[in-house]
């Protein structure tokens, strides 16, 4: 009865940090959420994956950094971070470039997923 | 699930990778710039009448009058305001800013 | 069916809140609920009344705020976004109010769906 009121909520996150707000708020939005147990999951998909890309330092630029946020999630018990293997490897990435554990998925599969939530916000 | 896909795949590849996520069943509905994807004869043509094989396809129509396209894509169904509600009725929305 | 929307993106620069605007409004007709209307990102800037286009424009700041006012749904702009772009109290249209995201939370959670607008 109690599983009835939590819902599934998932946040994708689309664009490369630092050049537009887009993740940084994203990601403030994820943090508030996670306060209130529901069912939250993270994806990134394109640019998105640049959010977690490793040795990023923005002292130069003036723009905090945050993607060491990306490591409290867990904390917060957002523990589902699911990252578009495409996307990845167009990027020439691997989950060793990542400050964080992330389940990397085919499309379908995250395809599926999507399918699932009440609530889906693009960010 | 709903797709909405809202920018121009001239200049964006937000349709490209909407539609890898896709499953079969799931509507897909252009608004805004979006439309542009469903004008006949551009070169989308082929991979919106692909895409048309498992699902189906929208535009909404005042975006399409708008930017003056008369003529979609075949098999491409056109909706109004109260037409994109219906669907957000049927289904939950997956809007691909 | 009872319905929120997120409006990710501000006046004018994208055509998101006009597309909102008109999603909001058939909703209504066809006899849905709009629960509210938040904003988010640069959407914050949609409900500012300092807002004053050429004549022959849309306000969209008082368009949005009439609806909300005719239908009893707030339009609610995030407080830390707010912040960041200049919004206050002060220069809110009727309508609109300046709240958390934990507001945003209980609008996804209280409705059957959730409905994004931005760029």
């Amino acid at each position: 009865m109690e599983n009835e009121n939590i819902k599934k909520i998932m946040h994708v996150l689309r664009h490369a940090p630092h050049g537009t707000i887009y993740t940084y708020e994203g990601l403030e939005m994820i943090l508030i959420m996670a306060a209130y147990e529901q069912d939250l999951s993270v994806v990134f998909i394109g640019d998105g994956v640049y959010a977690l890309k490793k040795n990023q330092d923005t002292a130069g630029i003036g723009i905090k950094g945050f993607a060491r946020t990306f490591m409290a999630l867990d904390g917060y018990d957002v523990e589902k971070l699911y990252v578009d293997k495409l996307s990845l490897e167009e990027r020439g990435l691997t989950e060793d470039d990542l400050v964080v554990d992330v389940e990397v998925l085919d499309a379908e599969v995250i395809g599926g997923l999507m399918k699932e939530q009440d609530v889906i916000i693009h960010h | 699930m709903l797709h909405t896909i809202n920018k121009s795949p001239f200049e964006n590849i937000t349709f490209e990778t909407c539609i890898r996520f896709l499953l079969p069943g799931d509507p897909v509905l252009f608004i805004e710039d979006g439309v542009y994807a469903v004008q006949a004869g551009n070169k989308f043509s082929s991979i919106i009448s692909n895409l048309l094989k498992n699902n189906p396809v929208f535009a909404l129509q005042p975006d399409l009058v708008a930017r003056g396209l008369a003529i979609v894509t075949e098999g491409v169904q056109t909706v109004d305001y109260e037409g994109f509600v219906g669907l957000v009725e049927e289904h939950q929305v997956n809007s691909w800013l | 069916m009872k319905i929120g929307i997120l409006l990710k993106e501000g006046p004018y620069n994208h055509q998101a809140s006009d597309t909102a605007f008109k999603f909001a409004e058939a909703a209504i007709k066809k006899g849905h609920t709009v629960d509210a209307v938040f904003l988010y990102n640069d959407g914050v800037t949609n409900v500012t009344k300092l807002m004053d286009p050429p004549q022959d424009d849309r306000n969209i700041a008082a368009r949005w705020s009439e609806l909300s006012q005719k239908h009893g749904f707030e339009v609610l702009a995030c407080i830390a976004a707010s912040k960041r772009r200049g919004i206050n109290d002060d220069v809110l249209v009727q309508g609109s109010a300046i709240t958390g995201l934990g507001t945003l939370t209980d609008i996804a959670i209280r409705n059957d769906r959730l409905v994004t607008f931005g760029d």
